[in-house]
């Protein structure tokens, strides 16, 4: 039995019912969520078929750019963040016996499916006055008495950072597990220091896969939602939050469609850059 | 030296990705209902409460029953696209592969508030079972990868052979394909699986004012204050991650699943 095209209709039969599904079920829904962002917001949580662009106009606004400003100054950090701290971590994973890498990995998929409501109330409880971080501060005698860390930015980006570490490893591992292992060789054998070859031959070496997953990793923490709730104040929410918000609870589904359609964009927008920088990477 | 500093990066991960966990695993065992670390006093009360109590209970049924149900019908069609995919030369559907791993890829409000307005204008809204199917969807991605990767991985002379003798296409999909694939069916549906009961915001955006899973619980929990419970609860949702991933992991290639090349394929 060859790869053959599909000759008769019940040939496609196969077919028939996962792209019913998605067809339905996420195509159509996509759909109409962009109609909805043209549509004409009614007084009472109603709204009616219209084409306008007022939902798009309100973008315009000295609010909706700070948040807009935030989200992408925040998910570009926790990028850097993520990039930097996994970049090394990976590469010696990689090294390392198998059963070792297996038990990381376990780990790490663990925490990565973790639920963001449970990221967020661990490090609040990480973070908190009564049984946090700071009481150990404090036995050791660094610190004279047990503070609360959150809310505030820093219990933000903490929290996301560890949402997406995982995530950023598991991007890289790949590419890091089929990197030719006769480069750092060759490297240490003409005399460079191992930290050396790490920064002047393999960083040179991954540039295409340092940026893809920078990338993907901005995405991924442009999704967030919770943490930016239950660790950070109200100046500190994102641009999903923001939608869910307008979605729910100020019923303006228009407003929130409209959000959600310039978030696809700027996704769709980078994740085209990712496969233009892949392609780049495979002809190099 | 490189060794030890080695190490010792090694640990500063671990015990950021650790220390979380180990406080809210202290905090659970708390005897009264206090936020306190280290733990006054022991006690598993907390964790006999997610059974006992009747809203803690309702809520982890409703979220096992919610990611039983999901991570089967995002199985059943990833089963058949990737399927296809392998056996035919179709090009042009290929899109519907690249439908089934966009709801991943993009931020994960933008299918939840796809979906709100979906099930808001058909008249659906916060029937329970809008929200398998929104969860299929969202998470069709995990099967479907793990089984074009699988089908990648079968050796079309078997089939081949299999085909000579004189089977057809549907006795060759029982008795050879579907054995060589099982061990990726099982692991797409695990992911499916865990992933679908730690989900939030889709379920929140669909069903959340109807039907309360665990996290939806959580959250609300944690608005009006703090009970040990969502410690426990807590505890328990890593836990039964971390034994799901090892059963992959035994029975699986993990680091295969994962994208690095089995050692002999290289």
């Amino acid at each position: 039995m060859k790869r053959e095209p599909p000759q008769s209709v019940a040939d496609y039969g196969p077919l028939f019912f996962p792209a019913g599904m998605l067809l339905i079920f996420f195509v159509v829904p996509f759909g109409t969520m962009i109609a909805v962002s043209f549509f004409q917001r009614q007084q009472g949580g109603f709204y009616t078929p219209a084409f306008v662009f007022s939902n798009y106009e309100r973008f315009l606004s000295v609010f909706f750019g700070g948040v807009l400003g935030f989200s992408l100054m925040l998910a570009i950090t926790v990028a850097i963040c993520c990039v930097v701290l996994a970049l090394p971590f990976t590469y010696l994973l990689s090294k390392m016996a198998r059963r070792l890498q297996v038990v990381w990995l376990v780990a790490l998929l663990s925490v990565l499916s973790l639920s963001e409501v449970i990221i967020g109330f661990a490090w609040s409880t990480l973070f908190s006055r009564t049984a946090g971080i700071t009481n150990i501060l404090v036995e050791l005698g660094v610190m004279k008495q047990a503070v609360a860390l959150s809310p505030s930015f820093g219990a933000v980006l903490t929290g996301m950072v560890y949402q997406a570490f995982p995530y950023t490893v598991l991007v890289l591992y790949p590419a890091i597990v089929r990197l030719d292992p006769t480069l750092v060789e060759a490297a240490r054998t003409l005399g460079s220091s191992p930290l050396r070859a790490f920064f002047n031959v393999l960083v040179p070496a991954l540039r295409n896969t340092i940026m893809a997953t920078l990338i993907m990793v901005f995405i991924f923490a442009l999704g967030s939602y919770l943490l930016p709730q239950i660790l950070g104040r109200p100046q500190h929410w994102t641009l999903s939050v923001l939608i869910t918000d307008q979605a729910i609870y100020q019923s303006n589904m228009p407003f929130a469609a409209a959000m959600a359609v310039f978030l696809v964009l700027v996704t769709l927008g980078l994740v085209a850059l990712t496969l233009l920088i892949g392609r780049k990477g495979e002809k190099a | 030296m490189t060794n030890w500093l080695r190490r010792l990066y090694f640990f500063a991960i671990g015990l950021f990705l650790a220390l979380p966990l180990i406080v809210v695993l202290g905090v659970s065992v708390n005897e009264k209902q206090t936020l306190a670390f280290p733990p006054k006093g022991f006690s598993l009360a907390w964790y006999s409460e997610i059974f006992v109590n009747p809203e803690w209970r309702s809520a982890l049924v409703a979220s096992v029953l919610l990611a039983t149900t999901s991570a089967a019908l995002a199985v059943l069609i990833a089963l058949p696209l990737s399927w296809f995919l392998w056996r035919r030369i179709a090009p042009w559907a290929n899109i519907f592969q690249v439908l089934g791993i966009a709801p991943f890829t993009l931020p994960p409000v933008i299918t939840a508030l796809g979906l709100l307005t979906f099930w808001a204008t058909t008249g659906f809204y916060g029937q329970p079972w809008t929200a398998v199917i929104g969860h299929a969807i969202f998470f069709v991605t995990l099967p479907l990868v793990t089984l074009s990767l699988g089908f990648s991985a079968i050796d079309r002379s078997f089939v081949e052979a299999a085909a000579t003798m004189g089977a057809s296409d549907r006795t060759i999909f029982r008795t050879v394909i579907l054995p060589l694939i099982l061990p990726y069916l099982v692991s797409g549906y695990a992911f499916a699986f865990v992933l679908s009961l730690n989900e939030y915001i889709v379920a929140y955006m669909t069903v959340g004012f109807t039907l309360e899973t665990l996290p939806i619980k959580i959250f609300n929990a944690l608005r009006y204050g703090y009970t040990p419970t969502m410690a426990s609860v807590t505890i328990l949702f890593v836990a039964t991650a971390a034994v799901i991933f090892s059963l992959v992991a035994k029975f699986g290639d993990l680091p295969k699943l994962l994208g690095a090349m089995a050692a002999d394929d290289k």
